[in-house]
């Protein structure tokens, strides 16, 4: 259990921002930290991992302070159980894939643990090349693998699939999930893609401007009223086009775009970018935008 | 060919190749502070280490003169304790050397430090990866254009060194008596013909130095776009 109460001053573009944050995540599970830049989500996952420090607050996990302001206990990042993935992914670039999973673990485990990294993560072939040969999907998985080797308390990911293009992005949300199954690392996410905080995590914290908003499920923090519902999905609007009296919105969800009608008043909050939940209660669908 | 004309090069090389293997050993540590630190003391050293650039090396030279004779309490200990003589010796014209070369070593260094990505050493540290381990694997390995730079920079600079050199070590042959200072010692006897042989020696291997370091960077430029 993570146990994280903090507070810090951020001078900001507008101006000072107090970023304030009580939380407790438990064992194994999977956290998305939502919200607009500039709102204190990379901030708040360096304060975790040691690589800046709060101005007051405690982070205790499974039971070991890691940090305390009133007891002056602040561990530095190499004490703390924690792997981290950085925007950019920080990946060596003087050693090779291998190395760069293997650096951090002891010489006697580092050919077992990393050679099963390299294949969970499908880098078998790319073992011994340098990160500058890699595509940005190969990286990642790379800056995953790495993160992982030593079997951290809590997983940290900062924004780590905003560089990739949409078709990767999914593919390696798919990835992520997987991983996720198989070694359960508690895990902290930032993003700001809405779609990537339904499909990998369970609960989400909304930040905005150092505050936590809002926070639950995905489903309870984005829609605004509880209806009960056949099935649902949410996407994007990619496409209105008027045909008579009515419009026929086309949403993209997941990879595939839906053709779905809405009225001329449902037409007043929707257009092209806009989030929203597609959802059938019995026969008759449902369009509505999704808060932000 | 002249065995004064030998010894002399040869000991102008070695001075400047043992000044140089120093000044690395130092210079890493000091620029790491320097490239890192938030210290307040830190635009003080930063003085100090540039001073060279811009003091007389005379100035540099009659300090240190002072300050190493055996008649001044510092110089005194250093003999009487170490049976070390800073002036007029082979010893004191590395030291001399050593702080007078010192900005063309921490200069290249510390740009160097400094133009590696904040977040690698970021990253480093979550993997609980010591200090030293990310120095030796991930830092030094990075900057290899920075250190190439400070080691010729300094070799260089050492072997064109007169002012200090001539301060402090005098002009003995074998013992202190560096290329430069064989020049100004030729011409002063009148002797172009030998004057002209260091000169032209000490002119080539600075260029043929230099052109090298230019080459083997834009080969390392060319890699890391690649």
């Amino acid at each position: 259990m993570i146990e994280v109460n903090v507070s810090k001053r951020l001078h900001t573009a507008e101006g000072p921002m107090d970023l304030v944050f009580n939380g407790i995540i438990e064992q194994g599970e999977f956290i998305t930290l939502f919200g607009p830049s500039g709102a204190g989500k990379t901030t708040l996952l360096r304060m975790v991992a040691g690589l800046t420090t709060p101005d007051a607050g405690t982070i205790v996990v499974n039971g070991q302070t890691w940090f305390d302001s009133t007891s002056r206990i602040n561990l530095s990042p190499r004490r703390r159980s924690i792997g981290m993935v950085f925007q950019d992914y920080a990946l060596f670039p003087n050693l090779t894939v291998a190395e760069n999973i293997g650096l951090a673990l002891p010489r006697e485990k580092r050919g077992v643990i990393a050679g099963e990294l390299l294949e969970v993560a499908g880098l078998q072939e790319l073992a011994g090349r340098k990160p500058d040969k890699l595509s940005g999907g190969q990286r990642q998985r790379v800056a995953l693998a790495r993160a992982l080797a030593l079997k951290p308390a809590i997983l940290l990911l900062d924004e780590p699939l905003s560089a990739l293009d949409l078709q990767m992005r999914l593919k390696l949300q798919d990835e992520l999930l997987r991983l996720h199954q198989r070694y359960q690392p508690t895990t902290l996410l930032v993003s700001h893609d809405l779609s990537e905080v339904f499909r990998l995590s369970r609960r989400v914290f909304v930040l905005d401007r150092g505050e936590v908003t809002r926070s639950g499920s995905p489903t309870e923090v984005f829609s605004q009223s509880n209806i009960s519902n056949k099935f649902r999905f949410n996407g994007e609007v990619v496409h209105i086009k008027a045909s008579g009296i009515v419009y026929i919105v086309h949403v993209l969800v997941g990879q595939d775009v839906v053709q779905v009608i809405a009225s001329k008043r449902e037409m007043a909050n929707l257009k092209v970018g806009k989030r929203v939940l597609i959802a059938s209660k019995a026969f008759n669908p449902l369009i509505m935008p999704l808060d932000e | 060919m002249n065995p004064d004309f030998t010894q002399t090069m040869i000991l102008t090389f070695q001075v400047a190749g043992i000044t140089t293997i120093i000044l690395l050993v130092l210079g890493i540590p000091l620029s790491y502070w320097l490239a890192y630190t938030s210290n307040r003391a830190k635009a003080v050293v930063e003085t100090l280490v540039s001073m060279p650039l811009v003091l007389p090396p005379t100035v540099l030279g009659f300090y240190l003169l002072v300050f190493f004779s055996p008649v001044n309490p510092v110089g005194g200990w250093l003999d009487s304790w170490f049976n070390l003589r800073l002036v007029f010796s082979f010893e004191g014209v590395i030291v001399g050397s050593v702080l007078f070369s010192l900005p063309f070593m921490i200069h290249p260094l510390q740009s160097g430090f400094g133009a590696i990505p904040a977040n690698l050493r970021e990253a480093a540290a979550t993997l609980g990866i010591s200090r030293v381990k990310t120095l030796f694997t991930i830092l030094l390995p990075n900057m290899k254009p920075g250190i190439l730079a400070g080691c010729v920079l300094s070799f260089a600079h050492t072997v064109g060194e007169f002012g200090v050199v001539l301060m402090v070590g005098g002009n003995i042959p074998g013992v202190t008596r560096m290329a430069s200072i064989a020049i100004y010692d030729r011409v002063e006897a009148l002797d172009y013909a030998t004057a002209h042989q260091y000169a032209f020696v000490l002119f080539a291997i600075t260029f043929a130095i230099l052109l090298l370091v230019y080459m083997v960077n834009r080969r390392f430029a060319r890699m890391e776009l690649a």
